[in-house]
C-alpha cells in the first residue's frame, strides 16, 4: 500500500520559503521533512508526518520544475505565467551564494576540474555537496552567457538573469575575477572576504577595463584596457628618478606631518611602499603578474603598513597625499594615468586595509 | 453559407533546438484548416523566428467553422529527411463566430506536442467574417452562446429558460483503429485529440442547430463529457439548459447591486428585488414572437434551397455522427425498459436515415423532436436560480443504469469486427442511436422519480459515466422540484391546471423547503413538520439536493463538507456475468451511501445537503463509491435528533459500556460540531421577546435541547426516545415518534462503521470547506483565491484485502487529501475551499485515483464572526401539535426492511443473494410504488438492460429520517434578505479593492515587479469575489493528450502529471488571454485519465478542461484595464513599465 502519484498544482504555485530554502541547501526530502517537523510547523497547522511528506515532495518536485526555467530565466519574462511574481523571487534565492563557498572557487577556472574539488570545498565550507554544484553551475552559466555579450558587464548580468542589482553586482565580480584568473587563495589573501573582492573587482570594471572609456566592445567589462596598462609603464618614473623620488617623499611628508602617530614608519617606509606600488603598476602588462595583483597589494603595502601599526585612517591620509602630491611634481607628465590608476588602488586598499 | 477565416503567422519565440549541429532551428509553419493547407516560408537558424505572414484565408462553411479547429502546426525544416514536427497548436474558432464575444483572437500560444510537452510558443492572429446565414434549414447554428457556468452567466438575463437540451456522438477511438499499430504514438495522439475536438465541436453546433430551434440564444450549464469505451469507440455527449438571455448593460445599477455581493449573486441576475413582488420584472416578460414553441408545421419543408446537411461532398473528416433523439424516441414510448426497443429501432432507424437524406425531411423530424423531447424532459442542468424561479424542492433523484459496451452493435449489420474496420464508419453511424436510448431510459426513470415526489421538473441535474472494459455504468441526478411556470416557455413543463402550489406564496428563504407532494399520499414516508421558519407549510425533517444552496435560504450557522466514502469488493468477471454483479451491488452501495451521509449529517447537527454528487467507479475487482455534499443547517427546517447506538444483547455488560462509550463519543462530537458550525437554532424566547410575552406558553425550546436523546429506550429500530431532559419534551413524547436516529451495534463491521463515522477530522481553525459555490453562512470574501487541482494514487498492495479494510484506505485516503490541502494552503487562512469536486475512478486493478479540483479563497474572519447576529428570526405565535397521518406499522414495516439489507451486506459480497435482491426489490415497491420496475436482468441479444437499480436508494435516503418533533404552525417575517445585502455593501466597502496575495510568498514578491504578465485568474466558481465579469468571450473546451517514454527523466508519474497539469493551466490561460480574456469561470477538469507502465518506462495522459473565457475587472474599476481591451498583445508580451 502506498501513494503511487500525488500531485498538487496551483493556478499560481505556492511555495513554501523555508522548504525552498531547505532544498537550495541540499537537503534531502527525508532530511527536510525532518527539520520542518522540528522547526513546529505541525503544531501550527494540525498536520501529519504524512501531510508534511507529501508537501515537501510536492514543493521539491516544483522546484526541480522551476529549476529548467531558472535556468534561462530570460524565458520567463515571457512565458504565459501566472507565477512570474513568484518566480523572480525564487530566482534570487537560486542564483544566490554562500560567500564562503564563492570566496573558495574565486578567480579559478570553472573547469571540471575544479568541479571534482567541489567535495573538498563542500567539506570545508559546510556548503553541503549539492548546494556548491548548483552554486558553481549558476557562476558557470552566467560566465558562459556573458562572455560573448558587447555591453555593459553587470548590466548584461542583470538583464539575462533577471538578477536584482546587488545580486548582479556581485556575479559581474565573479566573472571578473574568473576571467583574469586573479590569485585569491593564497593564505595572505584568506583574510578577505568575498565582498571585499568584489568591491575591488567593480573599481576595476568601472576603470581599468575597456569598457571604461569605450562602452561598445565585446568584453568590455572583462579584459583590462592594454593600453592603459602600457602606460602604467610610464609611472616608473617615480621611483627611477631619484629626485622626482625624493621631492614626492618631502611632499608627502610635509603633508602628513603632526596628522597621524606613524608619521616616523611613513617617512621612513615611504621609498619602499612607493616601489611597491609603482612596480605593481609597471608590472601588470604581465598576464600572470595581474593574476597576482591582489597577493602583490597585499604583500608590497598591505603588510608593511600592518606591521607598522597604522589605522584605517593613516592609511587614508597617506594614500590621498601620496596620490595628490604626485600632481605637483613639476616633472612627472602622467597625471591621467596616475589618477586612474592609484583612484583604483586607493580605494581598493582602503577595503582590503582590515584593522 | 460560407464565411472567411483568416489566420495571420506573425512571430515564434523560445523554440527548441531541433538541429543540435547548430544549436537552432529552421522553423516554418503549416495553417490547417478543415482540408486546405497553406504554409509559411522557413525562418532559417532562429529559435525565435519572424514569420509575419500574409493574411492565410479559409473560405468554408460557417458549419464547418463550428466543427473545425484551426490547426496550426510548427515544423523543422529539414532538406534531406522528412521535416519534424515541432509541435501544435489547435484553436477554437467558435468565440468569434458570436457576435458578442471575442472580436479576435490574437496571442501567443504554447506549441504543444504530446510528447515533449510545451515547446515554445506561437504568436497568431485570427479573425472571421461570417456572412449571415438565416436560412432555416442551415445545419449550423452560429451564434448560440454556451456557458459552462451553471446559472445564469452575471451581465445577463435570462428572458426565458427553454429547457433541457441533449446530444451526442460517437466514433471509433482513433487509439483503437487498426492503423494504431503502425502509426507513431505522436501521430495517433494527434490523430485523437484533433478528433475530439472536432466531435465537441460537431456536438455544440448541434446543440445550438436544437437550441435555435427552441427559439433561445443561449446554453447554460452546459456540461459535455467524453466517455472513452475502448474498443467500443467514444462518445462526446453533452447536456444543457437552453435559454434566452438578455444582455444587462453593464452600466446598469441593478447590476452592480448584483456584484458586491457574492453570496447572492449566483441566483440573481439583474434584479435584486424582493422576489415576493419583484418576480414579474425579471422574468415576465412574454416574448410571444420569438420564443414561441415551434409548431411542427414550421418546420415542414416548403423550400429546398438549401443542401442537404449529409451531402457526400463533405469532408472526410466527417466521420462521427450523431444521434437524433426524436426517431429512438418513438418507438419507445410507453416502454418501461429500452432494450428491446433499442432493438427495435434499430432497423425502423436504418429506414429512416436512408429516406431522410435531404435535409427537409430531416429537419421536420428532428423539429417536432425537439417539442416532444422539451416536454418530455423538463429538466436543468442549472444548480443556482434567480429568485422566484424555484417552488419547492422535493428531493434528490438519481437512475443508474449498467449496461455492456460489448453488446453494442447494429443487428442490422451482423456484428464481426472485421467489417467494421473495413467500414467502421456505417456502423457507428447507427452507435448513437444506442447510447440515446439508453440515456433515454435514464432520463426517463429520473423523470418518473421526480414526478413520485410530486414535481414536475428536475433541477441541477447532471449526467455521467463510468466505464470499465466492457462495463459501463450510466447515472444520472438531479433534485425534483417544482419551478414557477411563468419563466417558462409554454409546454415545457406538464402542470396540472388543479395545482395549488403556486397560490400561496411562500417567504423566498424557505419556500423552497416546503414539501412539493402531497402530505396524505406522500411517496415515501417522511417525519413531516410545519416549516419553523413560516410556520405555514409542512416541511420533511431532512432535506437532500444536487443544486447550490439558494442564496435567499436562511441559515442556521455555516456549512461544510460532508462525504461518503465506500469500497466493495467485486469478484473479478467478464460479460454478463459482471454485470449482474455490479448491478446487484448498486443498490446496497447506494444505501450505504445515504446511510453515511445521513449519520455524518448527523453527527453535524445539520439537517440538508446542498450539492449532492454521488459518484461510483466501477474497477476490475471493486466498486468506488463517493458521494459529497454540503451540509447546511436550514432554518426552516426541524433540528435534527442526536445519534443512538443500540447493541444487540443488551444482557452483555462489557458490550454495554462498550456502547456507552461510543455513545458518549458520539454525543461530544455532536456538542463539538455544533460550536465549530456555528449552528445555534434561534432561541425562540430569548431572540423575540415579544412573541415570549404574547399567548403562547408552549414555545419550547425542541430545537435547542439536547439533541442527543438518553439511552434509555434502547430498541432495535427506529423507536421513539425522549430527547430532552426537560418536562416539556415529555410532553411531546406523547405524540409518539419521536426521533433519534439508531445505530445498531450487532457485529464488527458496525463497530467499524461507527469508527469510521468519528473519523472525518473536522477541517483545522480558520478553514471551511464544502462543494457548493459558496459556503453558507460566510458572507464576506476577500479577494484571495487560489484554483488547485490535485491528484493522488494510491496502490493497493494487499491482495486480501476486505471491505472493510478498503474503505478504511479509501476514507484516509480521501482524509488525508483534505488535510494536505489544508496545509498546503494554511497561509490564506481565515479562508475556505469550495466546490471540492472529488473525482475517483479505477484505473487499474490496484490502484484508486482522487482527483481534486477547487479553489480557496480568503474571507474577512471579523465579519464572518459578526454574521450570526443578523439570523434570522422566527416568530412562532401559535403552536399547532399535529401528528402525521403515518400508520406506524407501515413505519416500522420499512425500517425493518431497510436495516436489513444493510446489516446483512456490509460484510460481504457472497451475502448478496437473490433473497437480498428480493428484498430490495419490495423496499422499492414500498416506496415508490409509482416507479416502474425494471429491475430484471434478462440477458437480451442486442442490448442488455441490467437495470437501473439506483435511484431507489436515492428515495431511500428519504426514508432514513429522524422521527418526530412536534410541528408548530407560526408565521415568520424574515427581513433576512434585504439585511444580508445592507450588511455585504458594508463588507465591501471595507475588504480591499486590491487583490490580496496568494501567500505570504507571494505577497513578499509583490513588491518586485519588472515587467508584468497579464495574470490569468481561474476558478470552478462563477464568480470571482470582489471582481465584476464585464463580457463573456466564449467556452474553453480542451482536451489534451500527453505521452512519455522516459518516465523515469520525468520525475516518475508524479512528475509527469504535474508538469502536465501545469503545462493544461498554461494553455488554458494562453488561449482566454488571445481572446483579450483574463479570468476563467466555471472551469473544471472533466477528465484525467492516467495510463501508466513504471516496467516500460511509459505513460499517458489524457485530460480534458472547460471553462468560460471571461473579462472582469475590480469592483472598484469602471473600465477594463488597459492590457485587457489591448487586445494585441495582451498576455504574455511584457509591458514593461506598466505594474
Amino acid at each position: 500500500m502506498a501513494v503511487e502519484l500525488d500531485v498538487f498544482v496551483g493556478n499560481t504555485t505556492i511555495m513554501d520559503e523555508e522548504v525552498y530554502q531547505l532544498w537550495l541547501d541540499g537537503y534531502t526530502v527525508n532530511d527536510a521533512v525532518k527539520v520542518r517537523m522540528e522547526g513546529g510547523v505541525l503544531d501550527e497547522c494540525e498536520a501529519s508526518a504524512d501531510v508534511l511528506l507529501s508537501d515537501t515532495m510536492d514543493q521539491y518536485r516544483t522546484f526541480q520544475m522551476c529549476e529548467r526555467l531558472l535556468h534561462s530565466p530570460a524565458k520567463l519574462a515571457n512565458q504565459c505565467s501566472n507565477d512570474f511574481p513568484l518566480l523572480c523571487l525564487s530566482l534570487f534565492r537560486y542564483y544566490a551564494f554562500d560567500d564562503a563557498f564563492v570566496r573558495e572557487v574565486l578567480g579559478k577556472k570553472l573547469s571540471k576540474g575544479t568541479k571534482k574539488d567541489l567535495d573538498d570545498i563542500s567539506a570545508k565550507t559546510g556548503v553541503t555537496l549539492k548546494s556548491c554544484r548548483r552554486q558553481f553551475d549558476n557562476f558557470k552559466r552566467v560566465f558562459k552567457v556573458v562572455e560573448e555579450l558587447k555591453g555593459p558587464l553587470v548590466e548584461n548580468i542583470r538583464q539575462h538573469f533577471l538578477l536584482s542589482d546587488k545580486l548582479a553586482r556581485d556575479y559581474a565580480a565573479i566573472v571578473f575575477f574568473t576571467n583574469n584568473r586573479f590569485e585569491t587563495g593564497k593564505r595572505k589573501l584568506q583574510y578577505l572576504t568575498f565582498q571585499d573582492f568584489a568591491f575591488c573587482a567593480g573599481q576595476l570594471i568601472n576603470n581599468w577595463t575597456v569598457g571604461a572609456v569605450d562602452n561598445m566592445v565585446e568584453d568590455m567589462d572583462v579584459d583590462l584596457d592594454k593600453e592603459f596598462l602600457q602606460e602604467l609603464k610610464e609611472l616608473k618614473i617615480l621611483i627611477t628618478d631619484k629626485d622626482l623620488l625624493d621631492q614626492h617623499k618631502s611632499l608627502v611628508c610635509t603633508a602628513l606631518r603632526g596628522k597621524t602617530k606613524a608619521f616616523n614608519e611613513m617617512e621612513a617606509n615611504f621609498k619602499n611602499l612607493s616601489r611597491g606600488l609603482v612596480n605593481i603598476a609597471a608590472k601588470l602588462t604581465n598576464t600572470k603578474d595581474v593574476r597576482d595583483f591582489f597577493i602583490d597589494l597585499v604583500e608590497k603595502f598591505i603588510e608593511p603598513c600592518r606591521s607598522d601599526r597604522w589605522t584605517a585612517a593613516d592609511m587614508k591620509l597617506y594614500l590621498t597625499h601620496y596620490t595628490n602630491s604626485a600632481h605637483i611634481l613639476d616633472t612627472f607628465k602622467h597625471q591621467v594615468v596616475w589618477d586612474r590608476y592609484m583612484g583604483v588602488i586607493k580605494s581598493c586598499i582602503f577595503k582590503m586595509y582590515h584593522d | 453559407m460560407p464565411g472567411k477565416l483568416k489566420a495571420k503567422i506573425v512571430a515564434g519565440r523560445h523554440l527548441p533546438v531541433m538541429d543540435r549541429a547548430s544549436d537552432l532551428t529552421d522553423a516554418f509553419v503549416e495553417v490547417k484548416f478543415g482540408n486546405t493547407t497553406f504554409k509559411t516560408d522557413v525562418c532559417h537558424k532562429s529559435l525565435n523566428p519572424q514569420w509575419n505572414s500574409e493574411w492565410f484565408k479559409f473560405e468554408v462553411d460557417d458549419e464547418d467553422l463550428q466543427d473545425e479547429p484551426l490547426q496550426i502546426t510548427v515544423l523543422d525544416h529539414d532538406t534531406y529527411s522528412a521535416n519534424d514536427a515541432i509541435g501544435k497548436v489547435y484553436i477554437d474558432i467558435d468565440p468569434l463566430l458570436c457576435t458578442e464575444a471575442a472580436s479576435v483572437i490574437s496571442g501567443w500560444f504554447p506549441i504543444y506536442d504530446t510528447i515533449h510537452g510545451i515547446r515554445g510558443e506561437i504568436n497568431v492572429l485570427v479573425k472571421v467574417e461570417l456572412f449571415n446565414d438565416l436560412n432555416r434549414f442551415r445545419q449550423s447554428s452560429c451564434g448560440v452562446k454556451f456557458f459552462c457556468t451553471t446559472s445564469i452567466p452575471r451581465c445577463y438575463r435570462a428572458a426565458m429558460v427553454h429547457g433541457f437540451v441533449e446530444e451526442l456522438v460517437v466514433n471509433e477511438d482513433p487509439e483503437y483503429q487498426w492503423i494504431d499499430r503502425i502509426r507513431t504514438p505522436r501521430a495517433s495522439n494527434e490523430a485523437r485529440q484533433r478528433l475530439i475536438s472536432l466531435m465537441s465541436g460537431e456536438l455544440q453546433r448541434k446543440i445550438g442547430l436544437k437550441v435555435l430551434e427552441m427559439g433561445g440564444n443561449a446554453v447554460v450549464g452546459y456540461l459535455q463529457c467524453f466517455d472513452l469505451e475502448g474498443e467500443s469507440g467514444l462518445v462526446v455527449r453533452a447536456i444543457g439548459t437552453a435559454c434566452t438571455l438578455d444582455k444587462v448593460s453593464s452600466g446598469s445599477a441593478p447590476n452592480t447591486n448584483t456584484h458586491v455581493h457574492p453570496n447572492t449573486a449566483p441566483a440573481s441576475n439583474a434584479c435584486n428585488s424582493p422576489s415576493k413582488d419583484g418576480k414579474e420584472p425579471v422574468f415576465g416578460e412574454d416574448l410571444p414572437s420569438s420564443s414561441g414553441p415551434p409548431t411542427p408545421f414550421r418546420a415542414l419543408p416548403t423550400s429546398s434551397s438549401s443542401p442537404p446537411p449529409f451531402s457526400p461532398s463533405k469532408p472526410c473528416s466527417r466521420q462521427s455522427s450523431s444521434s437524433d433523439t426524436d426517431l429512438s424516441l418513438t418507438p419507445k414510448t410507453g416502454m418501461g425498459s429500452g432494450g428491446s426497443a433499442g432493438k427495435e429501432a434499430g432497423p425502423l432507424k436504418t429506414l429512416l436515415r436512408q429516406h431522410t437524406q435531404t435535409a427537409l425531411e430531416q429537419r421536420g423530424a428532428s423539429s417536432s423532436g425537439l417539442l416532444l423531447n422539451a416536454r418530455e424532459f423538463p429538466f436543468f442542468t442549472l444548480t443556482s436560480f434567480p429568485p422566484g424561479f424555484l417552488v419547492h424542492v422535493g428531493g434528490v433523484v438519481s437512475a443508474r443504469s449498467v449496461k455492456l459496451l460489448d453488446r453494442i452493435h447494429n443487428p442490422a449489420l451482423g456484428n464481426t469486427r472485421s467489417y467494421k474496420l473495413l467500414d467502421w464508419n456505417s456502423v457507428t453511424a447507427d452507435e448513437p442511436e444506442t447510447r440515446d436510448a439508453w440515456w433515454e431510459e435514464i432520463r426517463q426513470e429520473i423523470k418518473s422519480h421526480a414526478k413520485a415526489l410530486g414535481c414536475h421538473a428536475v433541477v441541477g441535474y447532471s449526467e455521467s459515466t463510468s466505464i470499465c472494459e466492457e462495463v459501463c455504468i450510466l447515472s444520472a441526478s438531479g433534485t425534483a422540484a417544482i419551478l414557477n411556470p411563468r419563466y417558462m416557455r409554454e409546454g415545457c413543463l406538464d402542470i396540472g391546471s388543479t395545482d395549488h402550489r403556486f397560490e400561496d406564496p411562500s417567504p423566498p428563504s424557505c419556500g423552497f423547503c416546503h414539501i412539493p407532494y402531497d402530505e396524505l399520499n406522500m411517496p415515501f414516508p417522511a417525519q413531516l413538520t410545519y416549516c419553523y421558519h413560516c410556520r405555514r407549510q409542512k416541511v420533511p425533517d431532512v432535506l437532500f439536493t444536487t443544486i447550490d444552496l439558494p442564496s435567499e435560504a436562511a441559515v442556521t450557522g455555516k456549512g461544510c463538507l460532508i462525504q461518503a466514502r465506500l469500497c466493495r469488493l467485486k469478484k473479478k468477471a467478464q460479460g454478463e456475468v459482471n454485470a449482474t454483479a455490479i448491478s446487484n451491488l448498486l443498490p446496497f452501495m447506494e444505501y450505504e451511501l445515504h446511510t453515511q451521509l445521513m449519520n455524518k449529517l448527523k453527527l453535524r447537527n445539520m439537517n440538508a445537503l446542498f450539492g449532492l454528487h454521488i459518484q461510483i467507479s466501477v474497477g476490475e475487482n471493486m466498486l468506488l463509491g463517493l458521494a459529497s455534499a454540503t451540509g447546511v443547517y436550514l432554518t426552516a427546517l426541524p433540528a435534527p435528533g442526536g445519534i443512538q447506538i443500540a447493541g444487540k444483547t443488551p444482557g452483555d455488560l462489557s458490550n454495554e459500556h462498550h456502547i456507552l462509550t461510543i455513545q458518549k463519543r458520539i454525543n461530544d462530537t455532536i456538542a463539538k460540531n455544533k460550536e465549530l458550525y456555528q449552528i445555534n437554532p434561534p432561541k425562540l424566547f430569548a431572540l423575540d421577546p415579544e412573541v415570549f410575552c404574547g399567548i403562547n406558553m408552549e414555545l419550547t425550546e425542541e430545537g435547542l435541547g439536547s439533541p442527543i436523546p438518553e439511552p434509555r429506550q434502547r430498541s432495535r429500530l427506529f423507536r421513539s426516545h425522549s430527547e430532552s431532559s426537560d418536562e416539556l419534551s415529555e410532553l411531546d413524547l406523547s405524540h409518539g415518534k419521536k426521533d433519534a436516529f439508531v445505530l445498531e451495534i450487532d457485529d464488527t463491521d458496525a463497530v467499524e462503521d461507527i469508527h469510521s463515522l468519528l473519523t472525518d477530522a473536522p477541517p483545522p481553525t480558520g478553514f471551511y470547506s464544502c462543494n457548493t459555490e459558496i459556503m453558507p453562512g460566510i458572507y464576506n470574501w476577500t479577494s484571495g483565491i487560489q484554483m488547485f487541482t490535485s491528484v493522488r494514487v494510491f496502490r493497493l498492495s494487499n491482495a486480501n484485502l476486505t471491505n472493510q479494510g478498503l474503505n478504511k484506505i479509501f476514507t484516509d485516503l480521501c482524509e488525508n487529501l483534505l488535510k494536505s490541502f489544508y496545509f498546503k494552503l494554511r497561509s490564506m487562512i481565515p479562508c475556505c475551499l469550495c466546490h471540492l469536486n472529488f473525482t475517483v475512478a479505477v484505473p487499474e486493478e490496484e490502484l484508486i485515483q482522487v482527483a481534486v479540483t477547487a479553489v480557496a479563497m480568503t474571507f474577512d474572519k471579523d465579519q464572518a464572526q459578526e454574521k450570526p447576529a443578523e439570523k434570522p428570526i422566527n416568530k412562532g405565535s401559535s403552536e399547532n401539535e399535529e401528528q402525521l397521518q403515518f400508520p406506524l406499522e407501515l413505519c416500522a414495516d420499512v425500517s425493518s426492511a431497510n436495516t436489513q439489507p444493510s446489516s446483512k451486506v456490509s460484510g460481504t459480497v457472497s451475502l448478496l443473494t437473490p433473497a437480498a435482491k428480493l428484498c430490495q426489490n419490495q423496499l422499492v415497491m414500498i416506496h415508490l410504488p409509482g416507479v416502474p420496475e425494471s429491475t430484471n436482468v434478462s440477458s437480451r441479444a442486442a442490448s442488455v438492460d441490467y437495470g437501473s437499480f439506483a435511484d431507489r436508494c436515492s428515495t431511500w435516503l428519504e426514508l432514513l429520517r429522524l422521527k418526530a418533533h412536534t410541528i408548530r404552525r407560526g408565521s415568520v417575517k424574515t427581513s433576512r434578505r434585504t439585511q444580508s445585502l445592507a450588511h455585504s455593501v458594508s463588507s465591501l466597502e471595507r475588504c480591499s479593492p486590491l487583490p490580496e496575495g496568494r501567500s505570504r510568498s507571494l505577497r513578499s514578491s509583490r513588491s518586485f515587479g519588472g515587467s508584468s504578465v497579464t495574470v490569468v485568474k481561474m476558478t470552478p466558481l462563477s464568480f470571482l469575489p470582489g471582481i465584476r465579469i464585464i463580457k463573456y468571450l466564449g467556452i474553453i473546451n480542451m482536451f489534451f493528450i500527453r505521452e512519455t517514454t522516459s518516465l523515469r527523466e520525468e520525475g516518475g508519474v508524479s512528475g509527469f502529471l504535474h508538469s502536465f497539469i501545469a503545462e493544461v493551466f498554461a494553455m488554458v490561460r494562453a488561449h482566454v488571454a488571445a481572446l483579450g480574456g483574463n479570468a476563467v469561470v466555471s472551469y473544471s477538469m472533466k477528465e484525467c485519465v492516467l495510463m501508466e507502465n513504471p516496467n516500460k518506462n511509459q505513460a499517458q495522459c489524457l485530460i480534458n478542461v472547460s471553462g468560460d473565457a471571461v473579462i472582469c475587472v475590480r469592483e472598484t474599476d469602471q473600465e477594463p484595464t488597459a492590457s485587457m481591451t489591448n487586445i494585441g498583445q495582451t498576455c504574455c508580451s511584457a509591458n514593461d513599465g506598466a505594474t
